[in-house]
């Protein structure tokens, strides 16, 4: 069953509203990368909630022109309408009051959805509106969708995802370095629109599927889980449209295998496994990889104290310093020092002697500042800088009686 | 109307609307002021999950298990922030929606998951509670307040939102000095020996309880639009702290009182006979008192000086 959802052979149907979910999908990562990048990813959440009174205006406009007001076309245009009202009291508040974005994001979410509740509250007292479905909308939902609303998903997705990709390099300019981009000559100001009319039009068309209130996920998590693995935006951008792409797409496939599963809480909690899955294993950013760093310092700062140690004589106390030392066969089992270690333990002091050298000299400022106490000095000075250092050492001396 | 009539069907509503209100409004001031004013609307996303963890651990829907639940859940999802935050140098709204977006969604999963059809508990409710249903069937008029029998018989919400109303009224008041500093400017309230850490959290924490409390009378709609909407409104009118807390609980009040007779007698008004929901209609005002005050209210500019 499962496998026949990920192979779309559950009926025509459900094959377009994945494949639509899926086209969705990447153009939500894609916007949602610069979004992110933009740091107004929240405003998505405004976006998302204001869509309420729109889908709740159009019904009840399509109703009282006398059709059955259960249009989606009519109910996606409507919602776009009021997001777009939404994204203009955002930018009114943030633009001529002393209000932070935050709070603007916050009031119009809040805002716009309680009065889309008082709508729904009216539409469900009237004759036409019992079986009108809206609620659909908070939740997604894709059990028993029509042929032409599912097309209008995979349209829609399909425009966007266009728009998306035509727009890209402008959109990456901005995000990456507005100040840059606006001294080559692009009006940032158009193009931060842009970015927020995309992320409405991907509202917009997920509206259907994943529900307003987790639609905001689909712009949100591809692309903090991209930025795990890259610090590059083009391929943050692409890796973050695959994975939304790819989440997208399971989410709606295993919802359709399983009809008591809704579809937006799939797809979100699909792309948050892969989230938690970059948190933890991601090269470099990931939990994994910090912590393995933190051990590897840790061990050659403790290899280095020890070294210091054996040459000078003290004796060695900290449990996990001995056993670095004893591992690597530089110490025996019981103490003494090895050949090996003691050769080691010079170097350890000589080094520590040159550094000292290098940075009393005013003349070695530059390779002075790269000093933190681990770093050889080979991989810092030339051959000739080291033996200069070495001739102001002096060679071994006989020590006094 | 008579008291016959309000007292057992408006009063204990309009009581436990106003208490809610001003609950989620005095810790708004602070986190709106400090740019966390999203915090609101995480808190009331994730305590779904710990609700209906709650139920499922209990069996029953009762009220403190899912209160503990609820608490449980903010933390987790604060903690959960705070560790994507830093983990992975995410700015503080990305780490937020990917935190809350994910607890709902597994939230609402569950709850599809498990037989909820004998009790109330479903997604419509979490979003907008059932103010309404909240009446008072033991009373019979204004005399009722003084009959200890009636009394016995108040809706268990509303002592309970009091007490929270209390807590959170205390908690501002005992802690008013490195509240206030601490918000204004974190590094004069270090260098007095304010934590700034502890007192942000407790913030939180504070806020979470009011939620949670908020939330299972009167929706989670409600508690997002009274934790930014009545102190955003506020700090439009005045630039002194305490005067601004003073005009947020006034909107706060008025914003529930308003909203909850224009709900259940507005449409009468128009010759409908069908009560719109309450929460919408609460939450809906208290965006209207903040786009008058954005438009007339004296401090609405940047530069925080009264306008002509």
């Amino acid at each position: 069953m499962w496998l026949d959802a990920l192979t779309l052979q559950l009926g025509y149907n459900a094959t377009l509203v994945a494949l639509g979910a899926m086209f969705l999908g990447v153009a939500a990562g894609v916007t949602g990368t610069f979004l992110f990048l933009r740091k107004r990813a929240l405003v998505s959440d405004a976006i998302s909630h204001a869509t309420l009174p729109g889908v709740g205006i159009a019904f009840m406009l399509m109703v009282a022109l006398g059709g059955d007001g259960r249009s989606l076309l009519g109910l996606l245009l409507g919602s776009a309408v009021s997001a777009g009202f939404g994204l203009l009291c955002i930018g009114w508040l943030t633009r001529f009051t002393r209000l932070a974005e935050d709070a603007a994001i916050g009031a119009v979410l809040s805002v716009f959805f309680g009065f889309g509740i008082v709508l729904l509250t009216i539409i469900q007292t009237m004759t036409a509106g019992r079986q009108a479905g809206l609620e659909g909308f908070l939740l997604g939902s894709t059990a028993g969708m029509l042929w032409n609303d599912a097309m209008i998903i995979v349209v829609g997705g399909v425009l966007t995802l266009a728009v998306v990709m035509a727009l890209r390099r402008p959109m990456t300019l901005v995000a990456f370095d507005p100040e840059y981009a606006a001294a080559s000559g692009l009006n940032v100001a158009r193009i931060d629109l842009a970015i927020m009319g995309l992320a409405m039009a991907v509202t917009v068309v997920g509206l259907k599927i994943v529900g307003l209130i987790l639609i905001v996920a689909m712009l949100i998590i591809p692309p903090v889980t991209a930025r795990f693995w890259s610090d590059r935006t083009d391929r943050v951008v692409w890796l973050s449209g695959a994975l939304g792409g790819v989440s997208a797409f399971v989410g709606a496939a295993l919802s359709a295998a399983a009809p008591s599963l809704p579809t937006g809480p799939i797809i979100v909690l699909v792309s948050f496994a892969f989230f938690a899955l970059s948190l933890l294993f991601a090269p470099s950013r990931g939990v994994l990889a910090a912590f393995l760093r933190h051990r590897r310092f840790q061990r050659r700062v403790h290899m280095r104290q020890g070294l210091l140690a054996l040459a000078q004589g003290q004796p060695i106390y900290e449990g996990f310093t001995l056993r670095l030392l004893r591992r690597a066969g530089l110490v025996e089992k019981d103490g003494v020092v090895t050949d090996q270690g003691k050769a080691r333990a010079a170097k350890a002091l000589r080094d520590e002697k040159r550094w000292e050298l290098v940075r009393a000299d005013q003349a070695l400022e530059g390779a002075a500042a790269l000093y933190d106490g681990l770093r050889a000095l080979e991989t810092v000075l030339t051959s000739d800088q080291i033996e200069e250092i070495d001739r102001r050492i002096g060679g071994p001396k006989g020590v006094g009686a | 109307m008579s008291g016959a009539e309000f007292v057992p069907l408006s009063l204990t509503p309009l009581l436990i609307g106003v208490f809610a209100a001003i609950a989620c409004a005095l810790p708004g001031n602070f986190l709106l002021l400090r740019r966390q004013a999203l915090i609101g609307d995480a808190i009331s996303h994730v305590v779904l999950p710990g609700i209906v963890v709650a139920f499922l651990l209990t069996g029953a829907v009762s009220a403190w298990p899912m209160m503990l639940g609820a608490a449980g859940a903010s933390l987790i999802a604060v903690g959960m922030i705070e560790a994507i935050r830093r983990l992975g140098k995410i700015e503080p709204g990305a780490a937020m929606g990917v935190t809350f977006t994910a607890m709902f969604a597994a939230g609402v999963l569950l709850l599809e998951q498990t037989d909820t059809s004998s009790v109330h508990l479903d997604v419509e409710h979490a979003l907008y509670g059932n103010l309404e249903s909240l009446i008072w069937l033991d009373a019979i008029g204004w005399e009722s307040l003084t009959d200890p029998v009636a009394l016995a018989g108040l809706p268990e919400e509303l002592p309970r939102i009091f007490l929270t109303l209390l807590g959170v009224a205390a908690f501002i008041w005992l802690f008013w000095r490195p509240l206030k500093i601490s918000t204004f400017d974190p590094s004069f309230a270090q260098a007095v020996g304010v934590s700034t850490g502890v007192i942000g959290l407790a913030l939180v924490v504070v806020a979470a309880v009011a939620a949670v409390a908020a939330f299972d009378a009167v929706g989670s709609i409600i508690v997002i639009a009274m934790f930014i909407c009545p102190p955003a409104a506020a700090r439009l009118m005045t630039n002194r702290l305490e005067v601004q807390i003073a005009w947020s609980v006034v909107f706060a009040a008025l914003s529930a009182v308003l909203g909850y007779v224009l709900a259940g007698y507005g449409p009468i008004w128009v010759g409908s006979n069908h009560a719109v929901s309450a929460a919408g209609m609460i939450a809906t005002i208290s965006g209207l008192i903040l786009a008058v005050a954005a438009m007339f209210a004296p401090c609405r500019t940047r530069s925080g000086a009264p306008v002509g």
